[in-house]
């Protein structure tokens, strides 16, 4: 059983009018995919890296591919009304994997450039040829599936010198009537001295479904641009999700990522950092809150191939119920590199009996004067902490939600965007609380 | 007030608490004194519901209820209050929090209405001044980076802010010096009155020189072996505890 099998197969036999319905630069890319993906296999539990995730079991239904990009079912803009008061973000929709640009967002930019693939394969084909699927080769069968079956994306580019005023805002929302593989995929190309802040927010509506969201996100950071990417998931126990973040960094660039999950159903975040310019940094940050039979799996690879270069990672998790958590991490330190400094961190609260966290952190490292550390622990909430609150009358789940919290804060407080921070304090004491409903809508904007 | 008798309790299956009698009445305040070992803390724990204990037998009740039948936040509610021996930190929950929590969560369930963030906020600045705590250290994380000293007042302005009816002080002289306990005790003695009680668990007598026990009890392999008036604690510190081991007829 291979569950590459019926994708491929789809692909070969729909391959023209796949093709039809996507820019040349995509179908340009799909040959070699297709050759990745003959050879290839997905992953089963408790193969290396994939402690607790079966790959093959997530891909084995028989989703369904847009392939004719039809319509959307209803518009995204009336379904999911995101008045941002406070954000003023400028917001862009991709529905399922189709992207729609409105244009309010147009007239909001102001700078940089935002386009579906499409788009840019007439106004900046050379953007697109320069870096479309460079990075993504680099990734594993299901970023080589992404490739073979993406239709469209979206490109933001920033041209050198320009900073985004706004934040851009990516609402991605998933819904399907049967099952359905939505293949997105995102381009940043931040040119020398561009800035710019990224806001996705993934939300499945509906529910009763199982849909798959395959994603690949590529970033290219040019000579001392900033990147800030923050990923926030909140879907339901219905969504399936397989990402992967590319980024490749330039001399004295910056790049933040913060990838959050607050409600998913299964969901596998694979980061791979190039770290090619000297004294780049790169900070990578992650917060899971997951219960019930949330499932949150991640996957960080960070190269370090220049001198005087930086990464620093810390994932986060609190696991409840019978929730389950991984987390694999590696820091690669090529040789000839000196004074690259690399932290990579993984700490984990079990707060019930029956959640499972696996964790593997590793270093490899070639060059003698770097300074690297890791460091990783799973707890749970402290029993003695717990009483002294209760002697002084706070009921036990509050303790418990007070514990919690607390043990994320410092992942919020990194969030170096004001009224995101504030939000997501807010939205970690619902979610703790069990007052955030799953998927009721962009919960950022509400 | 309360109520003990026969009360039995073991920790880890070693039984520590071997038939303990003790009654406190409203306006009381009762000094328990004993060597290391001999059963003081365990009682604090027990009264308050720390998990780590089992109950083996007997009773307590409090103003009547069956005390070791509530969960330790509605005996608090009740009014009980236990100043820890060592209080714990907590990295990450402010003070503000902490105690909003605690006080919202006792007038609820009393039936009252929640207090206003400013209702709230004035409270903690009076109650603070009851102890002299600094403002800064009621902006922080619970007990985090606290001095010893800190940490006592501390405890005793949670006291402040909730004010219960029997509040047990887990020798909370310990680790202070001599500054930070008279500001400790004045605490305390500030917040007596003929409605609530107090139980002062202490080795020392000294910490009774600035709060005056009508009784002092002393507790000796988990029962209380002799109790009197407050010039026991003279006579304990004038002879020792050996001197309580030869009048039970041990050695």
């Amino acid at each position: 059983m291979n569950a590459l099998q019926q994708y491929i197969d789809l692909y070969r036999e729909h391959s023209g009018l796949l093709e039809r319905h996507a820019p040349a630069v995509l179908n340009a890319l799909r040959p070699s995919a297709l050759a990745t993906l003959t050879s290839a296999r997905l992953p089963r539990k408790g193969e290396e890296d994939y402690e607790a995730t079966d790959l093959e079991a997530v891909f084995a239904p028989d989703y369904g591919v847009n392939l004719t990009r039809l319509d959307y079912p209803i518009d995204p803009a009336e379904s999911l009304r995101c008045d941002v008061p406070n954000l003023s973000t400028c917001l862009l929709h991709t529905f399922n994997d189709v992207p729609h640009i409105g244009h309010l967002a147009r007239r909001n930019l102001n700078g940089p450039i935002v386009e579906t693939f499409t788009e840019a394969a007439h106004n900046h084909p050379d953007v697109l040829a320069a870096h479309l699927g460079r990075l993504s080769h680099k990734g594993d069968a299901t970023a080589a599936l992404n490739t073979l079956l993406a239709q469209d994306g979206l490109l933001v580019y920033m041209p050198a010198g320009v900073t985004a005023a706004k934040p851009i805002q990516l609402l991605n929302i998933l819904s399907a009537a049967r099952p359905t593989m939505a293949v997105r995929r995102l381009l940043v190309v931040a040119e020398a001295d561009s800035h710019v802040r990224l806001l996705a927010c993934d939300h499945t509506q509906g529910s009763g479904v199982q849909s798959l969201n395959l994603q690949v996100v590529e970033m290219v950071l040019g000579p001392r641009a900033t990147v800030d990417y923050y990923d926030l998931e909140e879907s339901n126990a219905d969504t399936r999700r397989v990402s992967t973040i590319f980024a490749e960094q330039h001399d004295g660039s910056e790049l933040l990522i913060d990838g959050i999950t607050l409600t998913n159903g299964l969901t596998r975040n694979n980061y791979h950092i190039e770290v090619e310019g000297e004294r780049a940094s790169t900070q990578l940050l992650g917060m899971t809150i997951a219960s019930g039979s949330q499932h949150v799996d991640t996957r960080s690879f960070v190269r370090h191939s220049a001198p005087r270069c930086s990464s620093n990672q810390m994932f986060k998790y609190v696991l409840s119920d019978q929730a389950v958590g991984a987390f694999a991490g590696k820091v690669l330190i090529e040789e000839g590199c000196p004074r690259v400094e690399a932290y990579q961190g993984n700490r984990n609260l079990c707060a019930s009996p029956e959640a499972k966290m696996y964790t593997k952190p590793q270093l490899e490292i070639y060059t003698d004067d770097v300074k690297a550390s890791h460091g990783t622990t799973i707890g749970q909430l402290d029993q003695e902490a717990m009483f002294y609150m209760r002697t002084r009358g706070i009921p036990e789940h509050e303790a418990r939600r007070l514990l919690m919290q607390a043990f994320m804060a410092d992942v919020i407080d990194s969030v170096r965007f004001d009224v995101l921070r504030d939000r997501l304090h807010h939205l970690v004491e619902k979610r703790f609380d069990g007052t955030l409903a799953s998927c009721a809508g962009c919960a950022i904007c509400k | 007030m309360l109520e003990i008798k026969d009360l039995h309790a073991s920790v880890e299956g070693k039984e520590i608490l071997k038939g303990v009698n003790l009654t406190v009445r409203a306006g009381e305040v009762h000094a328990i004194m004993g060597p290391n070992g001999s059963g003081k803390s365990t009682l604090s724990a027990v009264l308050t519901g720390n998990p780590a204990y089992t109950v083996t037998g007997g009773s307590a009740t409090f103003d009547g209820k069956d005390l070791l039948a509530l969960s330790p936040e509605d005996r608090a509610h009740e009014g009980l209050f236990l100043s820890f021996q060592y209080p714990v930190e907590i990295p990450g929950v402010s003070m503000t929090g902490f105690m909003k929590a605690a006080v919202n969560a006792k007038r609820r369930y009393h039936g009252e209405k929640e207090l206003s963030a400013s209702e709230f906020l004035k409270m903690m600045r009076e109650r603070r001044a009851v102890v002299d705590l600094d403002g800064k250290l009621a902006s922080r994380a619970v007990n985090e980076g606290f001095s010893g000293g800190e940490k006592k007042r501390n405890e005793i302005f949670q006291m402040a802010m909730l004010e219960p009816r029997l509040s047990i002080l887990d020798e909370t002289d310990s680790g202070l010096d001599i500054d930070a306990l008279r500001v400790v005790a004045s605490g305390v003695n500030k917040l007596k009155s003929k409605d609530n009680a107090t139980i002062v668990i202490t080795h020392y007598q000294r910490l009774l020189d600035y709060i005056k026990p009508d009784f002092v009890h002393i507790l000796y392999k988990g029962r209380i072996v002799m109790s009197a008036g407050p010039e026991l604690a003279l006579e304990l510190e004038e002879k020792g505890y050996d001197w309580i081991k030869q009048s039970l007829g041990e050695e």
